[in-house]
């Protein structure tokens, strides 16, 4: 296994990591941490591509992957700030309305 | 846009206007809107016809394309030519008097706006039946009139029995217009065009087969009876008398029950050639002139005398109609619209002086305090029965002579029609002595408001009673053109489209003035009968009533055809959509393809709501496991 597989292959499981967190944790501020956590492996993997092909376009797609990021997380942190506000609860299970 | 479009469309907008805003206006504008238009179209017409009367020739306008297909192009298209201007000149002017006339009438309506809305829009479809160049245009007018006519009829609509009335017109009618659109249908089928003109034309020179020819024929028939109130389809027209008493003068007596005459004479390229269907034609208007006279004899609603007189008149159209002197039956329309008219706004002049009732037991002594109305009804009463020189004579006179000496005629006919008039005369006069004679018999209380009549309305009056006098000049019958060296415009004028009277040979002539001489006998034993049962020995009246016995039953009951109507088709398709269709189809039919259906969309739904949980964790269980059988698809097939 060179550093390339291994550097992909850690990005794999960071990935799977953060989805398996997004997908059982109950608390809201830790799924939107396992949710930064899977977009920093996707950044992983990209640095990954750009160092073995020796281009620059992957680096430059880890710039907008953190804005894209940032925005992302600032708008989510009110819809957070929100729903503690209206239920007093940080539990996801306390936030299940919305259904049929 | 040239003159000949504004004809239509000046009521057309006197429609608009008075009827969107119409009830915001002050009485005064919308008088003044629903006299001008109909009078500025009544004077553009007298223009053109002036040219026409001139030697021009008829004036043709296409508005605009109305349909274009493959082989099947119809324009709307207007046609102003001899006949079309006779008829135009009729509607626009006895339309524009009767405007003015119920300016007066219907003076404390507090729906006037709306009534003068009705009445022009009335004016406007049937300017667009009588100037329609094609049988679609026509026929698009034709159906017009009959919503106006329905409209008009329940303009009272609170009062549930006018409603009835208003809407068995407009059923009645259906059944004509069916036969129209199906003689329609085989025109475009056979001659491939349905130009008026064009029809005439290919009729003329190639008939498909006698039986095509009179099927078409006798379609046309059933929508002209439908329209124009003949037997088997009369039953609206008595009951018609329920609207406003210028609806009825104008509508149901002067023009649009006239429009089947017209009708029959646009297409008389088509009728000519269809012999036995104008054996029909002839025999049926006898039937209904006969009937209608019977039952008029025995009624006591002054309208419902005038509304079977005026069916009466018309089956004397449709006579001369089916004995092919198409001109003939036109010279009586256009004389019939002004006494006709005359009459029942005359009546209507009494009703309003006796605030609505329309009972001759109930009348009585008129004459002295209404001289006026008296004298303009004696006036149209005198053209009504063919008294000479009154307008009426010359006109009945030339259909009776046409019934003796013409191809299709006979003795028996010219009988009929002999007896008929004689008939008229005394249900005329009947009406004059109950309504104008003798001891007065309305209540005290209405007694004391007889007046004469508004100037706005004696005008019309005094103006139609003139015409009743003076319009049979214009067209005398070939007798008197011999004996007086008198010319007869109105043949003359309508000669390029109906063609020239049949003309008997010099010595049949000599039969035509002890014809005449009987005719106007029979005029003068009838109104004679009318003075004797009703003015001098009044009680023989009752004692005659009473020796009929059943055939007055019979005849004042309508011959019962409104009964035998009621119990054939009136109670089974009652029956069939009530008691078949509604309870026992209906049902079926809704719980087959509605209630079943719609259980199990709601059975589905609840199913597939369970998904929705509303745990965003769980949804995002579903993408994981999409994306997971996506892949393993991918793993497998890739």
């Amino acid at each position: 296994m060179d550093r390339y597989q291994f550097l992909v292959a850690l990005a794999g499981l960071i990935f799977a990591m953060g989805l398996l967190g997004v997908a059982i944790r109950r608390n809201l501020l830790v799924v939107m941490m396992c949710l930064e956590i899977m977009l920093n492996a996707v950044v992983l993997s990209f640095v990954t591509f750009a160092v073995r092909s020796q281009t620059l376009s992957g680096v430059a797609m880890t710039f907008f992957i953190y804005v894209a990021a940032s925005c992302e997380i600032a708008l989510a942190m009110a819809i957070v700030a929100l729903l503690v506000k209206r239920n007093g609860s940080l539990d996801l299970s306390a936030h299940q309305d919305l259904k049929g | 846009m040239t003159r000949l479009a504004l004809i239509p469309l000046l009521p057309l907008a006197g429609f608009l206007v008075n009827g969107l805003v119409g009830s915001r206006l002050p009485r005064w504008v919308v008088a003044l809107v629903a006299c001008g238009l109909p009078a500025a179209s009544f004077a553009l017409t007298a223009g053109l016809f002036r040219e026409l009367a001139a030697g021009g020739t008829p004036v043709t306008e296409t508005l605009f394309t109305w349909a274009a297909l493959a082989d099947f192009r119809v324009d709307a298209a207007l046609c102003f030519d001899q006949v079309a201007a006779v008829m135009c000149l009729v509607v626009t002017g006895v339309g524009s008097l009767i405007h003015l006339y119920s300016v007066g009438y219907m003076a404390h309506d507090k729906s006037f706006a709306r009534y003068f809305a009705y009445l022009t829009l009335f004016l406007f479809f049937m300017l667009l039946l009588v100037l329609g160049k094609n049988l679609l245009m026509t026929f698009a007018g034709w159906e017009g009139v009959g919503i106006a006519s329905y409209l008009l009829i329940g303009f009272w609509f609170e009062d549930g029995e006018k409603n009835a009335a208003a809407m068995k017109a407009f059923i009645v009618n259906r059944v004509g217009d069916t036969g129209f659109i199906l003689a329609a249908f085989l025109i475009w089928f056979f001659a491939g065009t349905l130009d008026f003109r064009g029809i005439n034309a290919f009729f003329a020179v190639a008939q498909p087969s006698a039986a095509v020819m009179n099927t078409i024929a006798l379609l046309l028939l059933l929508g002209a009876c439908g329209k124009s109130a003949q037997i088997p389809l009369h039953v609206w027209l008595p009951d018609a008398m329920a609207g406003p008493t210028p609806v009825s003068a104008l509508i149901h007596a002067a023009t649009m029950v006239t429009a089947g005459v017209y009708l029959l004479s646009r297409l008389n390229g088509v009728f000519l050639h269809a012999p036995a269907a104008m054996t029909v034609v002839v025999w049926g208007g006898a039937l209904t002139a006969f009937l209608g006279a019977t039952m008029g004899l025995v009624q006591f609603n002054l309208k419902k005398v005038l509304a079977y007189s005026t069916m009466s008149q018309i089956g004397f159209m449709f006579m001369a109609c089916g004995l092919g002197a198409f001109q003939v039956a036109f010279f009586h329309l256009f004389t019939h619209a002004f006494f006709k008219a005359c009459l029942f706004l005359g009546a209507g002049a009494v009703i309003h002086a006796l605030h609505g009732e329309e009972d001759m037991r109930r009348m009585g002594g008129l004459a002295k305090g209404m001289p006026f109305t008296f004298l303009t009804f004696l006036f149209a009463s005198l053209a009504l029965c063919g008294v000479p020189p009154f307008a009426g004579f010359f006109s009945k006179d030339e259909i009776l002579w046409s019934a003796w000496s013409a191809a299709g005629g006979s003795p028996a006919l010219w009988l009929v029609g002999s007896v008929t008039s004689g008939m008229t005369a005394f249900y005329m006069f009947r009406a004059i002595f109950l309504t104008f004679f003798g001891p007065c018999n309305a209540p005290e209380k209405a007694r004391e408001g007889i007046h004469e009549p508004p100037p706005s309305m004696a005008v019309v009056l005094g103006i139609l009673a003139f015409c009743s006098l003076a319009a049979g000049f214009i067209g005398l019958p070939g007798f008197w053109r011999k004996a007086l060296g008198f010319p007869a415009p109105f043949y003359d004028f309508l000669a390029p489209v109906l063609g020239h009277p049949p003309e008997a040979g010099g010595a049949v002539h000599q039969a035509e003035l002890p014809l005449m001489a009987i005719a106007v006998l029979a005029a003068a034993l009838g109104i004679f009968l009318a003075w004797f049962c009703y003015s001098r020995r009044p009680h023989w009246a009752g004692k005659l009533r009473e020796r009929a016995g059943v055939a007055h039953g019979v005849v004042s009951r309508g011959y019962f055809f409104d009964a035998v109507y009621r119990r054939v088709v009136v109670r089974p398709a009652d029956w069939l959509s009530e008691a078949v269709l509604a309870r026992r189809v209906e049902t079926a039919l809704d719980a087959g393809t509605l209630a079943k259906p719609v259980d199990g969309v709601n059975a589905a739904a609840r199913l597939f709501s369970r998904l929705q949980t509303g745990s965003v964790q769980g949804y995002l269980f579903y993408v994981l496991l999409g994306l997971a059988l996506i892949l393993c698809w991918g793993v497998t097939h890739v």
